[in-house]
């Protein structure tokens, strides 16, 4: 299977993708911000179809879409901790307009197009060119690496923001950088699974790794080595059963293991007796 | 040089003065209590100690410093809620939080990360947490939440600590409990504290001094002359009177509450 071109490349921009979003993904749990990534893949699917509607390149739609959306879901939201109301309102707002440009893109364009608006949907991992995996690549080594340098006051903003903001933490700015954060790793987690299904990847490995340790940095690894595991079994089994596309069981895979942790006692509990 | 001393200090919140002409003293290693009715601008005194409320008029030394020049000797307990029940953070890592929480990058493990985990374990220990720290933070109840926020407080050996209302919310035995230990660390350790108080009955016996904010202005003395028929008369500028209950309890009566809701 690593014979073939499409398989390396997807077996590479996934890996990048999947770790990702399993480690921003710990903190978007942890600050209660899933909506706010919801609403982020909403605003991925309509930058990337205004992009293909003005006939500009679709990731830069994308990914300069999802980062201004959570820059304006932290800007609106108060204290940078988006509110339910703000964030439900701009992405009906933001849905609408991809409707607009979808069908300004499908009457301009050829019968082709039609397959964009699909593959923004639900992912293309298998189609990507060199140049598409080395982009992946760097942009989430670029997203990992900043949120190593925040992690730890991120945590402590997360967790406690007044003490954390009398001890000269940036409470604010913090809160911002990270939805940009969230808004970057949407982007590529679309190209990966799609704008729908991004949510999959971003949400539950975290979920099943907050529900496994309470220990806040093996969390972070394993929600990480969790989305990786998902993309990897995803695809494999995709290779095996060509009839059933990428993004679903990828997702799936991380729908399983976050049911698999569920119904397993805290990990946290298990080891008590020595902290 | 005192922990705290502010002198003809003015706050102003949202263009209307919270109080005026404040003059007050908190030794080292002195314990007082902060109290006056919802809206007396207890929290806002706090918060002008930490520099975070800046003073439209007076002056400030804390600890030396002009305020916020000196933050990172003062361990905080802002008002608060409790963690979300869903918080799957241990204790430990809260308390760690105190320590180097601040700083940016991931902590490596090495000689100085295992120097940071023998603090957060005595800090721990000392504030009587140790069989519970390891537990998800959310999982446990108001009074061990509050030990651990106090050990966060603590970790950093501060010398002064600013508790906001840390009383508030835990039952009767475990204010007690919480008050006692902070009475201990207060003269274990020579940290002068400054607490804020709803009711003063469960702490009256360990404290140094009392702070009273109360019809736009403020007292300071010792708790027995402070809370007195003839101080909190003057202070309210209305005729107040504070009974001597059977069971010891001072009960203050014909205070009116300046506003309806607390002060923030």
């Amino acid at each position: 299977m690593l014979a073939q071109e499409f398989m390396r490349h997807a077996l590479v921009t996934g890996s990048a993708v999947g770790i990702a979003c399993g480690l921003v993904g710990w903190f978007v749990v942890l600050r209660a911000q899933v909506f706010a990534g919801d609403a982020l893949s909403h605003v991925a699917f309509t930058g990337a179809l205004a992009a293909a509607a003005l006939g500009v390149d679709l990731r830069a739609g994308l990914f300069g879409a999802t980062i201004l959306g959570g820059v304006a879901i932290g800007g609106l939201g108060e204290r940078a901790r988006a509110d339910d109301t703000v964030i439900g309102t701009l992405f009906a707002w933001t849905l609408g307009l991809g409707v607009l440009f979808l069908a300004l893109f499908t009457t301009n364009g050829s019968a082709t197009n039609g397959a964009a608006g699909v593959r923004v949907l639900f992912g293309s991992i298998f189609g990507l060119s060199t140049a598409d995996v080395r982009t992946s690549v760097v942009l989430a080594a670029v997203a990992v690496a900043i949120l190593a340098a925040i992690a730890r006051p991120l945590l402590y903003a997360s967790l406690d923001a007044g003490v954390a903001a009398a001890q000269g933490v940036p409470v604010r700015s913090l809160g911002l950088v990270f939805l940009a954060l969230v808004g970057l790793v949407a982007a590529e987690a679309t190209q990966a699974v799609g704008a729908l299904l991004l949510l999959g990847l971003l949400a539950a490995p975290a979920g099943a790794a907050h529900r496994l340790t309470a220990r806040p940095w093996a969390g972070l690894c394993l929600s990480g080595g969790f989305a990786l595991a998902s993309v990897w079994v995803g695809l494999t089994l995709a290779y095996v059963f060509p009839m059933v596309p990428p993004s679903t069981v990828i997702v799936s895979t991380a729908v399983a293991i976050y049911a698999a942790a569920m119904s397993l006692p805290s990990l946290g509990r298990l080891t008590r007796v020595n902290p | 040089m005192s922990a705290v001393e502010l002198r003809d200090a003015e706050a102003r919140v949202g263009g209307r003065t919270v109080w005026r002409d404040v003059s007050v003293t908190v030794e080292r290693g002195a314990f007082v209590a902060v109290l006056g009715p919802n809206g007396a601008g207890k929290s806002t005194l706090v918060r002008a100690v930490l520099g975070l409320q800046p003073l439209a008029a007076g002056r400030a030394s804390i600890l030396g410093r002009p305020p916020g020049g000196a933050n990172g000797r003062i361990g905080y307990l802002p008002q608060r809620r409790s963690f979300d029940p869903s918080t799957r953070i241990r204790g430990v890592d809260v308390v760690r939080l105190g320590l180097d929480g601040a700083r940016f990058g991931v902590p490596l493990p090495g000689r100085r990360s295992r120097a940071a985990a023998a603090r957060v374990a005595e800090t721990i220990d000392l504030v009587g947490a140790g069989h519970y720290a390891a537990r998800p933070i959310g999982e446990l109840s108001g009074g061990e939440q509050q030990r651990l926020l106090i050990a966060q407080a603590l970790v950093r050996e501060p010398q002064l600590l600013l508790l906001d209302e840390p009383l508030d919310s835990l039952d009767l035995p475990n204010q007690i409990g919480v008050a006692a230990l902070i009475r201990r660390i207060c003269r274990e350790r020579d940290v002068a504290v400054m607490l804020v108080a709803h009711d003063v009955n469960p702490i009256i016996s360990y404290l140094d001094g009392v702070i009273y904010l109360a019809g736009g202005t403020a007292v300071e003395g010792r708790p027995e002359d402070v809370i007195s028929t003839e101080a909190l008369t003057a202070l309210y500028g209305v005729p107040v009177e504070v009974l001597h209950a059977s069971d010891g309890r001072l009960v203050v009566v014909g205070a009116p509450d300046l506003h309806g809701h607390h002060a923030h």
